[in-house]
């Protein structure tokens, strides 16, 4: 659906700018952001008193940009996800989506998502599962089956094509995952979590592996993640969360190089090094209290 | 299909040797203790030897000249029931499917279903059958006159029905929150969803359910055909048989055999469906 979005993947090609002022007003009027976040909060009501997850979340993601979001468990990562996704709403605030309201972007197929689950449909060859956005929206048989190839070739599992799921390990179920996101070109990829089930060394695999596809198909990428060097290699920006209630304590300018150059031998990097620490320090906060960065895996 | 093919014969085998070890063991009149019958008497007019059974059957029905063989009645009837049960088992199943739909798309229907559902299987069906006769011969429309065999295949339907709607609710509810939220994220309707997502989701749900209506659309067929009075099915036949049980032992068993044929092919045509299916009955990955 890359032909209802404003901006076209050449124009982001070049390496991507260190970011300025997070938030810049021109960000949005040049060109319609990848994801506009103004002052959205979200509480759920429960029994027990109502929960805040979100409280007065401001954000913004360019065309193009990759922007991982950290924080402690339960400072509302997903919930923000979920919130950019449409499939949820928010209490207060406002967001956009390449300018529009985020169930327009739904409707447009403006984005692809991937979870911490796989959640691929099991009584689908995998072929199946990546066409599976394809055919709700009416591609052809053939040129789906084209786009399926194409992309399993991507993620390195053209073998695989006829395979069911549970014959795939759970690095490969997520690439399956992946590459079902981008059916569609999306020009917005949301991610929760995607590599958090994986083992060390296949993470590590396919986090490279995402950095080429990004650079490749030029979207722009909200990337939810517990782990730090995660963030750091991945993303442009780092946006770090804290909780109780869910708000952006701070954002962290990371920019390795364009997605493109970034490679394994970047992690032994002192640069990478650097930045590192200061998500840390940024996650911890540098009045040095206790507590802040618990649940974030740090190695 | 070979296993349950063998399972099936298996079972038939067990039963006849244990029709025949009880037959030689237990004393004819039975065990009584204090006035009560604590085991049934086995002598050859309660329990016939097998193959006088099987000598009957290949025997004419009557004495009358030109009577044609036990066996062959007794098909014909297994055959009438079983498409009478067929029927029910169609339509409970359907009916059964489209009101666990209502409930899956409307929590209201849920709550306002359910209980109805649940409390319609305690309505006797030695109770409905006359009702349901009586209210199917006032329904003429044009050419369409009701008839007494579709009362039983309503009563077919109405047990089947029942373990059909509470397997598909369950199953149309069973998908993974991740699944639902991928397909809202595609922006697809209620539709969509129902078909591509919950309806395959429910099939290792509902093919127990299948099986257990087709026991319960054959036993169902089977009573409602005696107290409907039903002609030409094996349920009648029983009963027929049954009155003159004393003066030929054999014959009524002809037809119990043929009752236990109908619901080994309604077994036999759910495993067909299981396998049909079978790719929808892989166990659930992350
Ligand atoms: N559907 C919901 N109902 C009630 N509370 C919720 C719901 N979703 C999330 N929360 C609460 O919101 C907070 C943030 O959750 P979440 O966004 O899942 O955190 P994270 O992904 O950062 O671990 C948590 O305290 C969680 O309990
Ligand atoms: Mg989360």
């Amino acid at each position: 659906m890359s032909a209802t979005a404003p901006t076209s993947p050449s124009s982001r090609s070049g390496p991507v700018e260190p970011a300025g002022p997070p938030d810049s007003p021109d960000a949005t009027t040049t060109a319609a952001a990848a994801v506009e976040v103004r002052g959205v909060s979200r509480r759920f009501a429960s029994r027990s008193g109502d929960v805040v997850a979100l409280s007065d979340v401001d954000l913004t993601v360019r065309a193009g940009e990759f922007v991982s979001l950290i924080g402690p468990s339960g400072c509302g990562k997903s919930t923000l996800l979920r919130l950019i996704a449409d499939l949820d709403r928010p209490t207060g605030g406002e967001l956009t989506v390449f300018g529009r309201p985020p169930h327009v972007a739904r409707q447009n197929h403006d984005f692809g998502i991937a979870f911490q689950q796989a959640g691929l449909l099991p009584w689908r060859s995998v072929r199946a599962n990546v066409e599976l956005p394809l055919e709700l929206h009416g591609t052809g048989r053939a040129a789906r089956r084209a786009r399926a190839t194409e992309l399993l070739g991507l993620v390195g599992l053209a073998d695989f094509a006829d395979h069911r799921p549970d014959q795939l390990s759970g690095g490969m179920q997520q690439r399956v995952a992946i590459a079902r996101a981008l059916a569609e070109s999306p020009s917005l990829l949301l991610m929760d979590e995607p590599f958090g089930a994986l083992d060390e060394m296949t993470r590590e695999h396919v986090q490279t592996e995402l950095l080429r596809l990004r650079a490749e198909s030029g979207a722009a990428v909200v990337f939810v993640t517990h782990s730090i060097p995660e963030a750091v290699y991945l993303s442009d920006r780092v946006v770090v969360m804290s909780a109780r209630p869910g708000q952006v304590r701070e954002i962290v300018p990371v920019a390795l190089g364009s997605a493109g150059d970034r490679t394994d031998g970047l992690r032994e990097d002192d640069q990478f090094f650097d930045r590192v620490r200061a998500v840390r320090e940024a996650l911890h906060g540098t009045d040095g209290a206790t507590g802040v960065g618990r649940g974030v895996d740090q190695r | 299909m070979r296993r349950q093919v063998v399972t099936g014969a298996a079972g038939v085998l067990t039963l006849a040797v244990l029709w025949e070890g009880y037959k030689l063991l237990a004393p004819d009149d039975g065990v009584v203790v204090a006035g009560l019958t604590v085991l049934p008497r086995s002598n050859d007019v309660a329990m016939p030897h097998l193959w006088d059974m099987a000598a009957r059957a290949a025997a004419p029905v009557t004495s009358a000249p030109g009577a044609e063989p036990l066996w062959l009645a007794v098909g014909q009837a297994a055959a009438f029931t079983l498409g009478v049960a067929a029927v029910g088992w169609v339509v409970g199943v359907t009916v059964g499917l489209l009101t666990a739909t209502l409930m899956q798309r409307f929590r209201t229907a849920e709550s306002a279903l359910l209980p109805w559902v649940v409390l319609s299987q305690t309505v006797p069906l030695i109770a409905l059958a006359p009702l349901v006769r009586r209210w199917g011969s006032q329904l003429e429309i044009g050419a369409f006159a009701w008839q007494d065999w579709m009362s039983v295949a309503v009563i077919a339907s109405y047990l089947a029905f029942f373990p059909v709607s509470v397997g598909a609710l369950r199953g149309l509810s069973s998908p993974d929150a991740v699944h639902v939220d991928l397909l809202r994220s595609y922006g697809v309707g209620w539709w969509r969803t129902y078909s591509t997502l919950r309806l395959p989701a429910a099939v290792p749900h509902l093919l127990p359910a299948v099986r257990l209506a087709a026991a319960n659309a054959v036993v169902g067929a089977v009573v409602a055909e005696v107290s409907i009075g039903l002609r030409g099915g094996i349920g009648r036949m029983i009963v027929e048989f049954g009155a003159s049980a004393s003066a030929d032992p054999a014959k009524q068993w002809s037809p119990i055999a043929g009752a236990v044929v109908v619901g080994l092919v309604a077994a036999g045509a759910c495993v067909l469906l299981s396998r049909a299916l079978d790719r929808y009955r892989v166990s659930e990955v992350s």
